[in-house]
């Protein structure tokens, strides 16, 4: 499987991404304007609540190339933030009191400039979540020592793996990726992520492998840890729920495989107003590998910019203004908003 | 009515309240209790109501507790699993009945 970009697909355009979404919209009344929604919820236009979170992309490059990224992320991915960006981004954080800073991808670590990041986070007493995909632990010797540098900087792990069982896991991510992820999680755990006591934190992020929506955080957390425990002797913290939101590969999937209209009616007919309230978006500042701000991580890979109202660079921070921003929405956000809700933190109800 | 079975009617289900509200609001209160997590997992009741929709033949449970199994948790290999469950218990319960077929062919043989 290739990247939407290295295909020259017509999904990698973000226009045609929100064309496609916007188009199903008029098409059928059945699925009203996200806008709509919130306004019935006395929630439009959407506000930040606060700054909780600074989430970088630090980059596209990715050794995996999973059926259901976002981010149409990929080894042919190029685009990756320099380290001029990401001193802006620490010069930002060092005027705020927003206590954790949240790096993705891509695969964050595959940035040659990623480790001296983290440094620089832990050097100004922030916590860091570090999004890693678990096989770049094993991809290449360099990356070995991952677990130990993690748990040096107390950097919290938080890592995909949407299911217990090899054929589910490595439908989604691909061949092979089930007993790489299985082998960098005993890795985590041997310098005693995911132990208890040991402060050090590893969490699993649980994407459904398909056009269906998670089940109960809880529920799927128990069985994760006694299958784990049982198959391989894994040991972690919290299972996260994630929605898989229509954007990019997970949109070229719905479209293909002719699930994308019930796939949305199911999520605009889970529309929750209480997990609507809680949205991520009202406490994260999401930040792109070029340094463009953002709403979320959905909104920066469908090119959706803070409004104009806010500043539109991380060299322009200005923690009022943003505040004072409305929220950019569109069809997509029904994915944060069905059942017990959805975000980077699981389930939000 | 073109087909028996028209699968946009499942979303109708809830719509048998409409002509008996009463009935119709204690069962899906009834339903609803049934499948919380219990002395038995969510996933399990999941499953368990995949073998019996198979067992009953149902295209409408079919297609909701396939779904429901899968964001239960559950892999292909416990939903298939759940299927023979409910194909050895009927085809069990055929050939079991052949205890009584051979004891009606003694009785009426030399």
């Amino acid at each position: 499987m290739k990247s939407l970009h290295a295909r020259h697909a017509a999904l990698a355009d973000t226009g045609y991404q929100l064309l496609v979404l916007t188009q199903a919209e008029a098409a059928g009344a059945q699925l009203p304007a996200f806008a709509h929604k919130l306004r019935e919820s006395g929630l439009l236009p959407l506000r930040p609540t606060g700054i909780g979170v600074m989430q970088i992309n630090v980059g596209r490059m990715c050794n995996q190339v999973c059926k259901h990224c976002h981010v149409d992320a990929g080894p042919d991915r190029t685009e990756i933030m320099t380290r001029e960006t990401m001193q802006l981004c620490l010069e930002a954080l060092a005027r705020t009191d927003i206590p954790l800073v949240d790096l993705t991808g891509g695969a964050p670590e595959m940035n040659p400039d990623f480790r001296w990041l983290v440094e620089q986070i832990s050097a100004l007493g922030r916590s860091v979540i570090v999004r890693c995909n678990l096989t770049i632990i094993v991809a290449n010797k360099k990356y070995h020592d991952l677990p130990e540098f993690f748990a040096r900087h107390r950097v919290q792990v938080v890592s995909s793996l949407p299911h217990f069982s090899a054929g589910r896991t490595d439908a989604q991510r691909g061949e092979g990726v089930f007993d790489k992820s299985i082998r960098a999680l005993q890795m985590l755990n041997a310098v005693g992520y995911g132990v208890e006591g040991s402060g050090l934190t590893l969490d699993l992020v649980y994407n459904p492998s398909g056009a269906f929506m998670p089940g109960s955080q809880q529920g799927l957390e128990r069985e994760f840890k006694q299958r784990l425990g049982r198959a391989h002797g894994i040991v972690f913290n919290n299972l996260l729920t994630i929605t898989n939101l229509p954007v990019s590969r997970f949109l070229e999937y719905l479209l293909e495989s002719g699930n994308y209209e019930s796939y949305m009616q199911k999520l605009v007919e889970a529309y929750n107003p209480v997990a609507a309230a809680n949205v991520m978006c009202r406490t994260t500042l999401s930040i792109g590998w070029d340094g463009q701000l953002y709403d979320c991580d959905f909104n920066q890979q469908l090119d959706l910019r803070v409004a104009p109202t806010a500043p539109q660079h991380i060299r322009d921070f200005d923690e009022a203004r943003l505040l004072a921003r409305s929220i950019v929405i569109n069809q997509h956000c029904y994915g944060c908003t069905a059942g017990a809700g959805s975000s980077c933190g699981g389930a939000t109800t | 009515m073109s087909t028996y079975y028209n699968p946009a009617d499942l979303a109708k289900f809830g719509n048998i309240t409409e002509w008996q509200s009463e009935m119709g609001n204690k069962f899906f209160s009834y339903y609803a209790e049934v499948f919380k997590e219990g002395a038995l997992t969510e996933r399990e009741k999941a499953l368990i109501a995949l073998a019996v929709a198979h067992a009953v033949q149902c295209p409408y449970c079919i297609d909701a507790y396939t779904t429901d199994s899968l964001q239960k948790g559950a892999d292909e290999a416990q939903m298939m699993e759940a299927v023979h469950v409910a194909a050895a218990i009927k085809g069990g319960a055929a050939l079991v009945h052949g205890v009584q077929m051979m004891n009606k062919a003694k009785e009426l043989s030399m």
